[in-house]
C-alpha cells in the first residue's frame, strides 16, 4: 500500500471523485493552475480539465455563492477556503443559505457541496491564518462538520464528505499536511512511519458521524480532533496513563456511542482542542456527557483548549495546547 | 490642535418626505431614442443603453422603436391577464392578512410586469431566481393558485411545510426556486445555477432579481464579477423601485443610475422602464438570446416605482409623500398595457371589467378552496413534525432525540 502524507491523500480522494462522478467540479483561490497553497489540487487541473478544477476570484462569499446554486442545480461541487480564517465573507451564504435550502424548500432543493478548508496552528500563521472556527458551524443545523487528522482518515472521511447530499464543512489539521505533530515545535517528524500513512490509491469510504479509538487504555477517555489527537497521543505516552484516545473526526453529527462507551469503562475524561474555550466544542462534549455518564464519571471532566484570545504568531506553543498541558489535565482526572 | 471642521459626516436626504409634493424628474426619453443592440455588442455598444432608458410604449401608449418586440394581441392580452391577476391575489391577500389569515404579506403593487413579462419572455426549461417581489412569475409557469395561498397562510398543504414566512415561494416545477429573507443572497448563487447549466451543456438561462436597496450588499458586486469572469448564461437585473423599507435608493448607491454600474465589470447593460410591459419582455428576450448563445451575462435595471407599501407591517406614509406613485412618470404597468391594447382595438374598457370580474371569482375560489385545509389563525397547521423533517436528508442521533422529545411535550 502506498504510503501518503496528508496533501496526497486529499489529493488523491479528488482524484478519485473526479473519476468517479462527472458532477463534480472543484474550484477556490490558486486551486487551479497552481494546484492549491497547500498542493492538495496539484495536478487535477491538468488530469480533469479546466472546466472540473479552476481557480476562483479571491471572493470567498461568491465562492459559497456559486457551489449553492450549482448544488441546487445538480452539481456536487467540492470548494477550497484557503484558510478557515477567511471563511467569514462566506458565513451568510453557508449558514443561511446551504444549511436550510433543503428545509426552507420544503426538500425541493438542495446542496450537496463540500467545503475543504485548512484550519488551526502550528505554522506562525498569527491571528488569520491558525484559528480552528468549527464551533461556529456546529451550531448551525442543517451542516455537517468533519474535522479529519491522518492521511487515513481524511482521504476516506473527504470521500463521504463529498458524497453526502447534505453541505458539509471539511475541516483539514494544516500542521498535519506533511506529518503528523506531537507538539514540540522543534521536532518536525513525516507521516513516514506512521501506520495511519498507509493509505490505498483507490476508492474507499470512513463513514460520517463515527469516531476512531486512536489508542485503547482503561484509565482515562481522552477526545480530541485535528492536530490535537496527536498532541494528546504523546501527552498520554508522556503521562504513563493507560487512555482510549478517541479521534472524534466528525463533530455534526459526533458519535456519542462512542464516548460513552469508552467512559463507561475509564469513568474519567479529558476533551482537547485548539480553538477558545468559551463555547467551544468541547463545552457541547462535557454537557452531553455529564448528562449521559454522570453516574460512571469519576472526577470533573477536564477541558484543554486554546485560551479565549486571538492567536498569537511568535508565542503560538504558549496558546496552543501542549502534551505536558494535556497530561496534567489527564493526571488530574486520576485523583479522587 | 488640528482645527474642527464645520460640517459632520454627509448623510443623504430621500428627494422627498411626508408632506412634500412628490418630486420626479420629468421623463425626457422616447421609444425612438434607442437602437436595437446587436447581441454581439460589445460593453461599450451598451453604454448609450445603460444612460438612457428603453421603452416601447411611449407617453401616449402606442407602440414604438425597434425594441418593440411585436407580439400578438393574444400575448399581449395574456400578459394583461396575469399582472391584473397578481394585483387582484395581492389585494385578497392583504385583506386575509388584516383579518389574521396570514401572519404577513408582501404586493407587488405597481411592479407585476416585472416578473410577468419577464418570464413570458424566455423559456420553460430556464430557471428563475426571484426576490418575494416576483411571486407573478409562478403565474406565468402554471402554478396553482391554491397552492400558492396555501403556502401563504401555512396550511396542511403548504409544499414548504409551515417553515417559511408567507410570500417564500418554492415551485421547482416551474424552476422557480425557494424565495430567502436575506436579501441579495440569491443573485450570487443564480449564477452558479447557470454556470451548472453550462456545465451540463443544456440550453437554460437564469434569470435573477435584486432590488436596489440590497445592491449594496457584497452578493450584488460577487455576481456581477463571478458572472463576467465565467460567462455564466444569466440575466441580472436591479429592480430600482426606488425605495428599501424607509431607505431611499440614494442609500443604495450615490450614482443614481445602477445599469452602469455593470459597464466596468464588463457586462453589456440596459436601462429598461419596468412599467412598460413591452420594454422588458424585449429586453429580457434580448439577454436571453445572448446567453443561450454563450455570449455571457446580461445587466438590467429595471426603473419601477414600489407603489405600496413594503409588507403588510410597513406604514409608508411615515417616511414618503402619500400616494407619491400617482406622481411616477413611468404611470402603471397594468393601465398602460390596458390603453395600450384599446388603442390598437383589441381590448375595452368592458372586456376589462369582465377579465375582472372573472379574476376576482377565480381568486375567491381558489382562496374558499384553501382555506378548507386550514389557516394560520384557526389551523389546522402542517404536523410540527417537519421542524426536524429535511433539516438533513436523514435525521441524526440528536435530531431523532430532540424529535421524541418534542413529541412528548406535542402530547401533553
Amino acid at each position: 500500500m502506498p504510503n501518503m502524507n496528508m496533501v496526497q491523500s486529499v489529493n488523491s480522494a479528488l482524484d478519485n471523485m473526479l473519476s468517479r462522478d462527472s458532477d463534480i467540479v472543484i474550484f477556490g483561490e490558486d486551486v487551479g493552475y497552481f494546484g492549491g497553497v497547500f498542493r492538495t489540487s496539484d495536478g487535477l487541473q491538468e488530469k480533469h480539465g479546466k472546466h472540473r478544477v479552476f481557480d476562483s476570484p479571491l471572493s470567498e462569499g461568491g465562492i459559497a455563492a456559486t457551489a449553492f446554486g450549482m448544488g441546487i442545480n445538480g452539481l456536487r461541487p467540492v470548494v477550497e477556503i484557503q484558510f478557515a480564517d477567511y471563511i467569514f465573507p462566506a458565513y451568510d451564504q453557508i449558514v443561511n443559505e446551504m444549511a436550510k435550502v433543503r428545509h426552507r424548500s420544503g426538500g425541493e432543493f438542495w446542496c450537496p457541496v463540500t467545503i475543504r478548508t485548512p484550519a488551526g496552528g502550528g505554522i506562525r500563521g498569527g491571528h488569520h491564518h491558525s484559528q480552528s472556527p468549527e464551533a461556529q458551524f456546529t451550531h448551525t443545523p442543517g451542516l455537517k462538520v468533519v474535522y479529519c487528522s491522518t492521511p487515513f482518515n481524511s482521504k476516506g472521511l473527504l470521500i463521504s464528505a463529498i458524497e453526502d447530499n447534505d453541505p458539509v464543512i471539511f475541516f483539514e489539521p494544516k500542521r498535519c499536511y506533511r506529518g503528523p505533530f506531537y507538539g514540540d515545535p522543534h521536532d518536525v517528524p513525516t507521516w513516514k512511519e506512521h501506520p495511519e500513512a498507509e493509505v490505498p490509491e483507490s476508492y474507499y469510504k470512513i463513514p460520517l458521524g463515527e469516531a476512531r479509538l486512536a489508542m485503547e487504555g482503561d484509565n482515562c477517555t481522552v477526545i480530541a480532533w485535528g492536530a490535537m489527537v496527536h498532541v494528546a497521543e504523546q501527552a498520554i505516552r508522556n503521562s504513563g496513563i493507560s487512555c482510549d484516545l478517541l479521534d472524534l473526526q466528525t463533530l455534526v453529527p459526533w458519535d456519542r456511542d462512542a464516548v460513552v462507551k469508552s467512559i463507561e469503562k475509564t469513568g474519567r475524561c479529558v476533551v482537547v482542542h485548539e480553538a477558545p474555550k468559551t463555547s467551544g466544542f468541547g463545552a457541547e462534549m462535557v454537557a452531553s456527557i455529564q448528562e449521559r455518564c454522570f453516574y460512571h464519571l469519576e472526577s470533573p471532566i477536564e477541558r484543554v483548549t486554546g485560551w479565549d484570545t486571538p492567536f498569537p504568531h511568535t508565542t503560538e506553543w504558549d496558546y496552543m495546547p501542549s502534551p505536558s498541558r494535556i497530561a496534567e489535565a489527564i493526571q488530574k482526572t486520576q485523583e479522587e | 490642535m488640528v482645527k474642527k471642521k464645520t460640517e459632520s459626516i454627509h448623510v443623504p436626504d430621500a428627494p422627498h418626505r411626508p408632506g412634500d409634493e412628490p418630486k420626479f424628474e420629468q421623463w425626457s426619453w422616447k421609444p425612438e431614442d434607442l437602437n436595437i443592440l446587436d447581441i454581439e455588442c460589445s460593453v461599450d455598444d451598451a453604454q448609450n443603453h445603460a444612460t438612457g432608458l428603453v421603452r416601447v410604449l411611449n407617453d401616449d401608449n402606442e407602440a414604438k422603436g425597434e425594441w418593440n418586440p411585436n407580439l400578438s394581441s393574444e400575448e399581449l392580452i395574456l400578459g394583461l391577464e396575469h399582472m391584473l391577476r397578481m394585483r387582484i391575489f395581492d389585494e385578497r391577500m392583504m385583506k386575509m392578512q388584516r383579518t389574521g389569515k396570514l401572519s404577513f404579506y408582501m404586493r407587488s403593487f405597481g411592479e407585476e410586469a416585472v416578473a410577468i413579462a419577464q418570464t413570458m419572455a424566455l423559456k420553460n426549461q430556464d430557471w428563475l431566481f426571484p426576490t418575494y417581489r416576483q411571486p407573478g412569475a409562478q403565474f406565468v409557469r402554471g402554478r396553482d393558485m391554491v397552492s400558492m395561498i396555501c403556502h401563504c397562510i401555512g396550511n396542511e398543504e403548504d409544499n414548504v411545510k409551515g417553515r417559511q414566512m408567507p410570500v417564500h415561494y418554492t415551485y421547482r416545477e416551474g424552476r422557480f426556486i425557494s424565495v430567502s429573507s436575506p436579501v441579495g443572497t440569491q443573485f450570487s448563487q443564480a449564477v452558479g445555477v447557470a454556470l451548472a447549466s453550462k456545465y451540463k451543456e443544456l440550453d437554460e438561462v437564469t434569470i435573477t432579481w435584486i432590488g436596489d436597496g440590497a445592491s449594496a450588499e457584497g452578493d450584488y458586486h460577487y455576481a456581477l464579477n463571478f458572472a463576467s469572469i465565467f460567462k455564466a448564461p444569466v440575466i441580472l437585473n436591479v429592480v430600482n423601485n426606488q425605495w428599501a423599507i424607509s431607505t431611499h435608493s440614494n442609500f443604495a448607491s450615490n450614482n443614481q443610475n445602477f445599469a452602469i454600474r455593470g459597464i466596468p465589470y464588463g457586462i453589456p447593460s440596459i436601462r429598461v422602464d419596468g412599467n412598460d410591459f413591452l420594454a422588458l419582455y424585449s429586453v429580457t428576450k434580448w439577454a436571453r438570446e445572448r446567453a443561450a448563445k454563450n455570449l455571457g451575462p446580461t445587466h438590467i435595471e429595471i426603473l419601477t416605482y414600489r407603489a405600496g407599501a413594503h409588507s403588510s407591517s410597513d406604514d409608508p406614509s411615515r417616511y414618503r409623500p402619500k400616494d407619491s406613485n400617482d406622481f411616477w412618470p413611468g404611470g402603471d404597468p397594468i393601465e398602460r398595457l390596458k390603453l395600450h391594447l384599446i388603442q390598437t382595438n383589441d381590448w375595452s374598457e368592458k372586456m376589462h371589467e369582465e377579465l375582472e370580474n372573472r379574476i376576482d371569482s377565480e381568486v375567491m375560489d381558489a382562496y374558499k378552496e384553501a382555506v378548507k385545509y386550514g389557516d394560520l389563525a384557526n389551523g389546522p397547521y402542517p404536523s410540527s413534525d417537519a421542524i426536524f423533517t429535511e433539516v438533513y436528508e436523514t435525521p441524526p442521533w440528536h435530531l431523532l432525540e430532540q424529535w421524541d422529545e418534542m413529541k412528548r411535550w406535542r402530547e401533553e
